[in-house]
């Protein structure tokens, strides 16, 4: 085996500045793409929001809600519709870089490979609180609810950030399979049990005024979950995208 | 392909063994218990069955970290035996919890926490089988699917203890409040025995089975060689 | 600039690339040639740091894969014959962008260089989505070249394009190719890389069975040479 001369092994930045500007230009690099490509486009957007307003509104007939259920259901509702709708975004987000072969242009670049996951998870994140941000004062007025409680919008970012951590992984690992968009939410749902129970019931306690301290302990556990996963998708990514 | 290992054989031997005993000592050392009767002998094997199923993705986690660090196919057969083996046994457990629950409670499902996390474990199970069939490339479907029952691996506790949060009406035999747990009782010594007994046996018949499995697969392995070697 | 040696690259049990033996100088244009299912793609991925060889050497620009992958992306510029950009962003954000993802200093003068080269300066603020597929491969070549590789690999870049677009394509490829820069390129087209080439390897069953370079060889005789190498 030929020896290479020590120095040209050492592909190693010299100080951790440069690469984190590396890492963080990537980042945006990626991110205001998809913006970019999504606002030209607005495929992705329409799609999710047309299929939230319509589970939504399956919602009303499935479920026979007067003014007292709504109160209890609210919650629930509010995140199935959010999962669901999560998943279109999920599938199109990948499915586009699969497409036209970008998957290998971003792998062919000089970059670190998670800061790819990363770049993606934040794009998916921001779309999908996009679509948060439009379904509530949706429901609100469909409903006569009232929505805008700060601690509300705490948990579906915490939430959120769960659910598109755990979601941009799995989907860059459906999307190397026949059966892609079909497989994305059997792989999914099961994993983000704990976010969906966890951010029904923080959701639940805020719009119920519940004590604090009856919400914390869900707070507590989206937290825990999202620390966990995405340090897990940080090690892993690497290996899904490697042939 | 290597005849059948000595130690594999002693193995199956010990097995059946421990098994037969297990068998014996649910039905004739333990005692009947007061309130349920012989239903409750179900309990024995239920629990050795959910632990089991529980030992599926801890496995199949180890030998996928292996698999990734290492690159070594061989981890790749272990983590899917592990998780094959857990599916059925995991079944078994439902089942045997569900004819528990018809005995006690009289219904046949209940929202309690062990058994919807019980349910949530099989269909990341089945969700595991399913994302290996849709990958061609053997080498992507080993990393692929190792990295799956890692992740699973992470979110089983979380979702235990997500639902655990809940009421429970599932009895806490071992650890906390036998208060608002109906249809728990008290283990009297030679019950504790047995249940440990039985815990044991399925360990064993988890081993065993884990290992013939390998073996199949490793097989499996080879004869798929042995055919790309002739048609080539 | 680039040595291969003892590639074995497998698919599970199937083995595709068996012992590959390989190199080329700086400046070289390498045309590879193989029939279907040679493995020319995969050698060719494997080059591009896409895919990681089973076992044996590669070495790019005094770089090893895969463990200096890293620093072969920044050397290497591909271009596959699925072209790698985005068709909701024009031809300049498709190239701005890359420029970030490569760090390419001077990115604005850079892009109106590229597009130049590439014969697409009148068309860089339309979205790639209403180019022809001749013109979206001339911009697919612009990208893989804006960071200035000293190494450009193709993969069969013909592929789907009508005849004029091939002609405006080899244009291109003088170009990348003047610019004393070391390319490998797939191909099928006999008679297309005769022209372009600097030496023709030929791989069949997994290895190279031949390699001659154009001075070796007339370019009436290549077909016969081709055809004795795969047998």
């Amino acid at each position: 085996m030929e020896l290479l001369p020590k120095a040209e092994n050492r592909v190693r930045r010299k100080s951790l500045m440069p690469g984190v500007g590396q890492f963080l230009r990537t980042l945006g690099a990626i991110i205001w793409k998809d913006l970019a490509t999504e606002l030209r486009s607005r495929e992705l957007l329409s799609a999710m929001l047309v299929f939230a307003l319509l589970v939504i509104l399956i919602f009303n007939f499935a479920l026979e809600l007067d003014a007292q259920a709504r109160a209890t259901v609210t919650a629930g509702v509010l995140w199935v519709t959010f999962a669901f709708a999560g998943t279109i975004g999920l599938n199109r987000s990948m499915a586009m870089e699969k497409d036209r072969g970008c998957l290998d242009g971003l792998l062919l670049a000089p970059v670190d490979r998670s800061a790819i996951y990363f770049g993606k998870a934040i794009g998916n994140l921001i779309f999908m609180l996009i679509v948060e941000a439009i379904i509530l004062p949706a429901y609100s007025v469909l409903y006569s609810v009232n929505l805008f409680k700060p601690g509300l919008l705490l948990v579906i970012l915490l939430g959120s950030t769960g659910y598109v951590a755990v979601g941009t992984l799995l989907s860059s690992m459906a999307v190397q399979t026949r059966t892609r968009d079909v497989l994305l939410p059997i792989l999914l749902f099961p994993l983000v049990i704990p976010v969906m129970i966890a951010a029904v019931k923080a959701s639940m306690g805020y719009l119920q005024g519940s004590d604090i301290l009856d919400i914390r302990p869900w707070l507590n556990l989206l937290l825990v979950y999202d620390v966990i996963f995405i340090a897990a998708a940080f090690m892993v990514f690497d290996y899904v995208v490697e042939e | 392909m290597q005849s059948k290992p000595r130690l594999l054989t002693i193995l199956d031997i010990v097995t059946l063994l421990l098994f037969v005993v297990a068998v014996g000592m649910v039905f004739f050392y333990a005692p009947l218990e007061a309130v349920m009767g012989q239903v409750q002998r179900v309990f024995y094997f239920h629990v050795a069955n959910a632990w089991v199923g529980m030992l599926g993705f801890l496995v199949a986690a180890i030998s996928g970290a292996g698999l990734l660090i290492k690159g070594d196919p061989k981890w790749d057969i272990a983590g899917i035996a592990a998780i094959e083996i857990s599916f059925v046994f995991f079944f078994i457990a439902i089942v045997s919890g569900s004819i528990w629950a018809r005995g006690t409670w009289g219904t046949w499902w209940t929202w309690d926490p062990r058994l919807t996390s019980a349910a949530i474990v099989e269909l990341l199970y089945a969700a595991y089988f399913m994302l290996r069939q849709g990958i061609e490339d053997p080498d992507r479907r080993a990393r692929i699917g190792a990295i799956y029952a890692i992740l699973s691996f992470l979110s089983v506790p979380l979702t235990f203890i997500s639902i655990r949060i809940f009421r429970t009406i599932h009895p806490v035999i071992i650890g906390s409040g036998a208060a608002t747990a109906q249809g728990s009782f008290d283990m009297t010594t030679k019950m504790l025995q047995t249940f440990m007994f039985s815990l044991l046996t399925f360990s064993f018949i988890f081993a065993d089975l884990l290992w013939h499995r390998i073996r199949l697969g490793r097989l499996a392995v080879e004869t798929e060689t042995l055919r790309l070697k002739t048609l080539q | 600039m680039i040595t291969v040696r003892k590639l074995v690259k497998r698919f599970g049990l199937k083995t595709v690339l068996r012992g590959l033996d390989f190199s080329v100088e700086a400046g070289e244009f390498v045309a590879l040639m193989g029939p279907n299912g040679a493995g020319k793609t995969t050698f060719l991925r494997i080059l591009a740091s896409l895919s990681r060889p089973s076992m044996g050497q590669v070495n790019i620009a005094g770089y090893a894969l895969p463990h200096q992958a890293a620093a072969v992306r920044r050397k290497l510029g591909v271009v596959s014959h699925l072209p790698l950009l985005y068709g909701d962003l024009t031809a300049e954000e498709n190239l701005r962008f890359y420029a970030r993802m490569y760090d390419v200093p001077q990115a604005e003068i850079r892009i109106t260089e590229v597009l130049e080269m590439v014969g697409l300066s009148a068309r860089r603020r339309e979205l790639v989505r209403t180019y022809s597929r001749g013109m979206q491969q001339r911009l697919a070549i612009g990208r893989a070249v804006l960071h200035d590789p000293e190494v450009v690999l193709f993969d069969e870049p013909h592929t789907g394009l009508d005849q004029d677009a091939c002609l405006m394509l080899d244009g291109v490829l003088r170009e990348v190719a003047a610019r004393g820069r070391t390319v490998v390129m797939t191909s099928h087209d006999l008679a297309r890389v005769a022209d372009l080439a600097s030496r023709f390897d030929i791989l069949s069953r997994g290895v190279i069975t031949a390699s001659v370079t154009r001075a070796q060889i007339e370019p009436d005789h290549l077909l016969a040479f081709y055809r004795q190498a795969i047998a």
